[in-house]
């Protein structure tokens, strides 16, 4: 099957019923996006089909009707997403494997809701697990972000 | 050693190590260091100046053994040379080295010595020195206890000074002038003309010369990087999706696999059948492993699916198969012949308590995950001659001995490359995971064979925190707390974990007592008893290891006693501390929380103290109780460190063992049923999301003698201030944990 990562097309064999996520991880060698729980609860695995975040353990390959975009594909160093910015400015990460997820979260989130209440970010960003506790920063983080992109 | 010597004597390694070794101890018979681990795989042109620092072509190498698990170890460790080195941290690469007994760790070992931590006395001290004898001997390469910052601020300082110097001398012999003349920054030495020379163009030369160890560190007040806010060497990479963490690393021809192992830890595998699942697509091998299977496939979630498709017959649990058995041993410990230690015994607790309104209480505190987002993994390459490991690991040299013996290869044919972890709270000082890819990886010699567990897989097997029991009398008197004896029974988690690395380790385990038996409390009558409870499951250090139940159990009874005498939560606590910097803890959560001021209904507020590697950490939580619920508002914490040497990451850690201590108060535990852990993945194991994540204000005070780390610390007391605040704004005394067994959150 065909599958289009980043702006780039791949052509992959793999089961219908394998995740996304493992697809870009052991196929393509995208490690970007997590495995945290497999089971839709930690959000580390967080990527965006068509610019809305889905978590990829869930999506089947064969369910993939979109293009994918990984943190890989959101910005790079030398040209970093305003959430990245964000998170760069904050020093939210401290181990930082779930804030591939997380920053994933926040663009797709801010996307919807470019003028969120502290409470909306609450409920927004509370799908996804740090088990360092960075969320103090990750609201900050949010509110910058947020910030930034209404003025640009 | 003639071959060390030589090439010793011409990288000038001997003399600059001395300095690091010889300096920080002064044990004659220590006078000679460890060999310089950098020497061995050294190409031409390149200078390993002391175990730190390395230069080649390529550039400045910083050397950070402390492994990097989230807590920016690598950050702190590359700038603490830095500072003296004159580098600029986007001048130098980072590497965490090879295992090597050079990168012992000294701060480890005090915290086992049988003194207070506010002990500086000539005796303490000294017991402490000697304590780093056998830790020297032993290589414990091992990050843990809090100790990356105190065990390199003055070791890596030196490393980077003695570097700089030996650099200027090399310069300095080339231009053909006095050293004093040079100055150096930006890896580069300035002779007063001008000219410029690189410390990369100097290392030959540098290598070729005696090093210099006079040297003195500069003073703090010179410092230009330390103490002050600075961007972790990481951030990028960790806002990017670049960087590699362990579960990410390939190796050229790797394989994937997983495990699959008698969840009833310990047990045996009486059989197996793999019939379906040797037929699945991408599967290449099942190995029969220790304690269970290891399936190898193309791809991790295909090994994974066809580990889930063999059907087992697992052995019984070598412990109680349901809780019951568990509590019922803790609950018979507490006798004479389990007694393990008694620490304090100041006054007379029997005789005060005759007659006396005595307060009595029973606390427990379950088993816990540590569960770190990124599941174990590791890659090993065996073949007849060497073996490569790639993993994320706190026990390097553990794990190389191990090895060697599993394989019958020499230590040093074991070669460990130390990989980013995805936090641990002490997962990674285990390293079973190692040993089973090793297993396998040896069935398939010639071929790297990765092992990721499945996030189950991590639950079943991680080695949870101490479960453990307290018991407290005590009672109060005139107003004041009189008398307070609290006793504690759990297993010994050094017993259990340095067991795994056939390891004995002599002596009563402080940690059955640790955050109990040395607050800095006067007491009049004032006595803590540690009991030893016989083994139960598998159990490791937690973030904060004995701290992490003994701080609760410690704290929440003497709130108790407090409010039995009719006193002031805060005050009292302040009138009992005979510490002055850990007066000033309590005293400065006091100001920022504005004690004493009315909270309005529903509301409440509680102060909690816990001194914990060596740091004071004092913390008030004010809470409200909704129709539907406790909610968390605020916590203040204050901690003394002696120096915040990076005051961001300062902030990060502390909030961070804030949220680490509450998620798992208020809704976490590990239990056993069928001798198997319950909890199977994060749906039933949250910690802390996001929502219930109070405003933390925190401030560290530098009143104390010695630097601190402070990973752990802001932990122990977080359980007990929530709890305290409960009572406050609830009148319920909870005594168990996880709080939400007794009450909701929101």
């Amino acid at each position: 099957m065909q599958i289009m990562v980043n702006g780039t097309t791949h052509e992959v064999d793999v089961e219908e019923d394998m995740p996304l996520l493992w697809v870009l991880r052991d196929e393509l060698g995208i490690t970007g996006p997590k495995y945290g729980c497999g089971i839709a609860q930690c959000g580390a695995c967080t990527v965006h089909v068509d610019g809305v975040a889905v978590r990829s353990c869930q999506l089947a390959a064969g369910d993939v009707d979109g293009e994918v975009t990984t943190i890989e594909g959101l910005g790079t160093p030398d040209a970093l997403h305003a959430v990245q910015e964000a998170w760069i400015e904050h020093q939210v990460a401290q181990c930082g494997y779930c804030q591939s997820g997380q920053i994933m979260a926040a663009a797709s989130f801010l996307e919807t809701n470019p003028e969120p209440t502290d409470d909306d970010i609450d409920r927004a960003m509370s799908a996804n697990l740090c088990r360092c506790g960075t969320y103090p920063r990750i609201r900050e983080a949010v509110r910058s972000a947020a910030t930034k992109l209404m003025e640009a | 050693m003639g071959r060390i010597r030589t090439i010793a004597r011409r990288t000038f390694l001997i003399g600059s190590a001395t300095i690091v070794g010889g300096v920080a101890f002064g044990y004659y018979m220590y006078q000679r260091p460890s060999a310089n681990p950098l020497l061995t795989d050294l190409g031409e042109g390149e200078a390993a100046i002391t175990p730190y620092v390395k230069i080649d072509a390529d550039g400045i190498t910083l050397i950070t053994p402390r492994a990097d698990k989230g807590q920016g170890a690598y950050s702190i460790q590359a700038a603490l040379i830095a500072e003296e080195l004159d580098v600029e941290l986007d001048q130098v690469n980072v590497d965490p080295g090879p295992p090597s007994p050079a990168y012992y760790n000294t701060a480890l070992s005090e915290e086992g010595a049988p003194f207070m931590s506010t002990d500086e006395g000539f005796m303490a001290e000294s017991i402490r020195a000697v304590m780093d004898v056998p830790m020297k001997f032993l290589g414990m390469q091992v990050t843990g206890g809090s100790t990356t910052v105190p065990d390199g601020y003055e070791k890596l300082r030196i490393a980077g000074a003695v570097a700089r110097e030996t650099l200027k001398s090399a310069a300095a012999s080339k231009l053909g002038i006095d050293p004093d003349q040079l100055k150096t920054a930006n890896a580069t030495v300035i002779a007063p003309d001008g000219t410029e020379l690189s410390y990369v163009e100097l290392a030959p030369l540098a290598a070729a010369i005696d090093p210099v160890t006079n040297i003195s560190l500069r003073d703090p007040k010179q410092w230009r990087m330390l103490c002050r806010p600075m961007q972790r060497i990481d951030i990028v990479p960790k806002s990017t999706g670049a960087l590699k963490y362990g579960i990410d690393y390939e190796v050229d021809g790797m394989v994937h696999a997983t495990v699959k192992l008698n969840p009833r830890q310990g047990g045996a595998i009486n059989g197996f059948d793999a019939s379906a699942a040797e037929k699945m697509r991408g599967v290449k091998a099942i190995v029969p492993i220790t304690g269970g299977v290891g399936v190898v496939a193309d791809n991790t979630w295909r090994a994974i699916q066809a580990a889930n498709a063999i059907e087992f017959d697992w052995g019984e649990a070598p412990y109680p198969a349901e809780m019951d058995g568990h509590w019922q041993t803790l609950s018979e410990s507490f006798i004479e012949d389990r007694l393990e230690s008694r620490q304090r015994d100041d006054g007379d607790v029997e005789t005060a308590l005759q007659g006396a309104d005595v307060i009595e209480a029973e606390y427990r505190v379950p088993y816990l995950a540590h569960a770190p987002l990124e599941p174990i993994s590791a890659i090993v390459k065996v073949t007849d001659t060497r073996v490569d490991i790639w993993t994320g690991t706190q026990i390097p040299r553990f794990t190389q001995n191990s090895v060697a013996a599993m394989t019958g290869l020499d230590a040093e044919a074991v070669h460990i490359h130390v990989l980013m972890m995805g936090g641990s709270f002490g997962h990674r000082l285990e390293d079973e995971v190692v040993k089973q890819t090793v297993e396998i990886a040896m069935a398939m010699k010639g071929t790297p064979v990765k092992v990721t567990y499945s996030r189950e897989e991590d639950f079943a097997h991680d080695f949870p925190r101490q479960i453990a029991m307290a018991r407290g009398r005590g009672a109060a008197r005139d107003g004041q707390v009189d008398s307070y004896d609290l006793s504690i029974a759990m297993p010994s988690v050094i017993a259990s974990q340095m067991g795994r690395q056939n390891f004995s380790v002599p002596g009563p385990d402080s940690q059955i007592v640790a955050g109990a038996w040395d607050q800095p409390f006067a007491i009049p009558n004032y006595r803590t008893t540690g009991y030893r409870a016989p083994e139960l499951a598998p159990i490791s250090s937690w973030r904060s290891v004995g701290a992490s139940s003994n701080g609760f159990f410690h704290d929440c009874f003497l709130d108790e006693l407090v409010h039995a005498a009719g006193a002031d939560p805060l005050e009292e606590r302040i009138r009992l501390c005979w510490h002055e910097p850990s007066r000033k803890v309590l005293e400065a959560v006091g100001e920022m929380s504005g004690w004493g001021s009315d909270l309005g209904p529903n509301r409440g507020r509680g102060v909690a103290f816990c001194m914990s590697f060596g740091v004071s950490c004092a913390e008030v939580i004010e809470v409200t109780n909704t129709d539907a619920g406790i909610k968390i508002d605020k916590v203040y914490v204050a901690a003394e460190v002696g120096k915040v040497m990076d005051p961001v990451n300062f902030d990060n850690l502390v909030k961070g063992g804030v949220v680490f201590g509450l998620g798992h108060a208020m809704n976490c535990q590990i239990t056993y049923s069928d001798g198997m852990a319950e909890q199977t993945n994060y749906h039933d194991y949250e910690g802390m999301r996001l929502y219930q994540c109070p405003q933390i204000e925190v401030r560290g005070l530098e009143n104390g003698s010695k630097i601190r780390g402070i990973g752990e610390p802001p932990v122990p007391p977080a359980a007990p201030a929530l709890a305290n605040a409960i009572f406050a704004a609830t009148g319920q005394r909870i005594r168990e944990l996880p709080l939400n067994k007794h009450i909701d959150f929101v």
